[in-house]
């Protein structure tokens, strides 16, 4: 019985939840900075023009923001649902490290120009193999914790993250393969068409792992807890876990209908992402579905209400997608503004809203308190974020079916309607429009930051949570 | 054998994994206890939680 009086390992679930936060707000602040410097393009100074910015801004968003998010979560979850204390102190505090020297890295070198050109994986290869080296540490401590669980069973929520962590571990490594010429210059494995389809294989399952399975391991935890019941049906997870990985690896030529890439090859990408719809709704109705017979707790619990738009985000997205995916579809919606406002309809409604709640669940947990310290700032928070949401991707809905149109529009003798710089004339109100969404969310994540603050002062780091053994019906 | 061969077996083979999942989850009687208990796995440790909100072994979470 030695074991029982082990504690669990919050102090790395602590520093990543908080830097959560911060790179939330850095990202997303980034993010607001380049929707400006659109609106009004005398903001573009120097060498920190949009080129330079955006690649920092997804980095920051996706790697660091949703990065500290899933280490913050998988940490604590693991541990919870495994009753035993995370495997290796020392290299769980490497992976913190570790992770914010890649993410200080890409702060500096992204405005600088340094960059292998690959959207998402932009960072040059002695930073990569940095991250490589925190992400096998992250898949050590992980795994060897689940090695070491004191139940019999692995909950459904470590195997999505146990699947984000192998499948981000093989796309980093296999994309980012190169030939360096200097320390901040290389050139990629690849050539030409398979250049891209390795580039867009792991784009897409950057969104598939990184941004979705990973994610759909915070809702399998942290939307039973909030609710207080158990997920709507276990043996539907087991099918949408399989189901969903399984499919995702095939759907990245999606990103490449009408180019040099086969013709069957882009078919076979738009048939993968049709079926995907699919897993990712049998994934969300199991999430929603949870709260079945318990829907009042939606009325006055804020987190909740985090939880349960964040998968509403999820299902509309990932029903947008698919459709996206169809080739007639894309022919319209390719290279404009639908494709940022679909990504932001995922990235801020489902990943960033799940991430939110969840972080909002952990915060008073880690410092010994009963709640936050506002419950009606989280209420707040939440009312700002969606309506800064919905601002964003209606907006770039508009813009991207015009800019769509205009640019598909001939004249009776065979020439273009209307030139480029026209659309782009045209879509400067909607670009205004969201550059508001843009500020309200990051607004809202201020809020979330002055909550944490104040719920940190005055409490205390629950390093004494007691390791249990598990109630009586497990082994 | 010819390419096409292979891409069918690769499509029936699929198609039935993702059966074998399937029954293998709705299907097999004996998967539906592991399932259940399973489930509850994020309830088997409530007195951590007691803990780490600051409540003693009897508390209730504040607001509910």
């Amino acid at each position: 019985m030695s074991e029982t009086q082990s504690t669990y390992n919050y102090k790395v679930v602590r520093q990543f939840a908080v830097m959560t936060v911060i790179w939330g707000i850095v990202g997303m602040l980034v993010g607001v900075i380049i929707a400006a410097q659109l609106v009004w393009p005398d903001l573009n100074l120097g060498f920190l023009h949009f080129g330079r910015l955006r690649p920092l801004h997804t980095n920051a968003v996706i790697f660091a923001f949703g990065g500290s998010a899933l280490f913050a979560t998988s940490y604590y979850v693991v541990q919870r649902t495994c009753h035993t204390r995370l495997l290796w102190d020392g290299l769980a505090a490497f992976t913190f490290w570790g992770w914010q020297a890649v993410i200080v890295l890409a702060a500096i070198t992204l405005p600088l120009g340094i960059t292998q050109g690959k959207e998402y994986a932009e960072l040059e290869w002695p930073i990569d193999i940095l991250i490589t080296l925190v992400w096998v540490a992250y898949a050590v401590v992980f795994f060897g914790t689940i090695a070491k669980r004191k139940v019999t069973h692995i909950y459904v929520a470590n195997w999505f993250y146990g699947g984000f962590i192998l499948a981000v571990a093989l796309l980093h490594v296999v994309n980012s393969a190169a030939i360096p010429v200097s320390l901040t210059k290389s050139y990629s494995a690849y050539a030409g068409v398979q250049d891209a389809m390795v580039q867009w294989w792991y784009g897409h399952n950057a969104v598939g792992f990184f941004l979705t399975a990973g994610f759909l391991g915070m809702m399998y935890y942290f939307v039973p807890k909030q609710a207080g019941r158990p997920v709507y049906s276990y043996r539907l997870s087991v099918v949408h876990f399989w189901a969903l990985i399984f499919t995702y690896m095939w759907a990245g030529p999606h990103h490449l209908h009408y180019t040099a890439l086969p013709d069957w090859t882009q078919s076979v990408g738009m048939l993968f992402s049709l079926i995907l719809l699919a897993p990712s709704w049998g994934g969300m109705i199991n999430g929603v579905m949870t709260l079945s017979g318990a829907w009042h707790k939606l009325r006055d619990d804020p987190i909740l209400k985090f939880l349960i738009t964040s998968l509403s985000f999820y299902g509309m997205s990932t029903f947008e997608g698919p459709m996206m995916a169809i080739k007639t579809v894309n022919a319209l919606s390719h290279y404009t503004d639908w494709t940022v406002g679909h990504v932001h309809s995922g990235a801020l409604g489902w990943v960033a809203m799940i991430s939110i709640g969840s972080i909002y669940y952990l915060l008073p947990r880690l410092y010994g308190k009963p709640e936050m310290f506002s419950v009606r700032l989280i209420t707040v928070h939440f009312w700002v974020a969606t309506i800064g949401v919905v601002l964003y991707i209606a907006s770039m809905w508009i813009a991207g079916v015009m800019q769509g149109l205009m640019w598909r529009a001939v004249n009776a003798d065979g020439t273009l309607t209307y030139s480029f710089v026209e659309s782009v004339k045209a879509s400067y109100p909607f670009w205004a429009i969201r550059f508001v969404g843009g500020v309200l969310f990051l607004s809202g994540m201020l809020i979330m930051a002055y909550n944490m603050v104040k719920t940190i002062a005055g409490g205390r780091s629950v390093d004494d949570a007691l390791v249990l053994q598990p109630a009586a019906n497990h082994a | 054998m010819d390419i096409n061969d292979l891409r069918s077996i690769v499509t029936v083979v699929s198609l039935l994994t993702f059966l074998g999942v399937v029954w293998w989850a709705y299907g097999v009687k004996s998967n539906k206890k592991r399932f259940d208990e399973a489930a509850m796995l994020p309830f088997a440790d409530e007195e951590a939680d007691w803990a780490e909100l600051g409540l003693d072994r009897n508390g209730q979470r504040k607001a509910s």
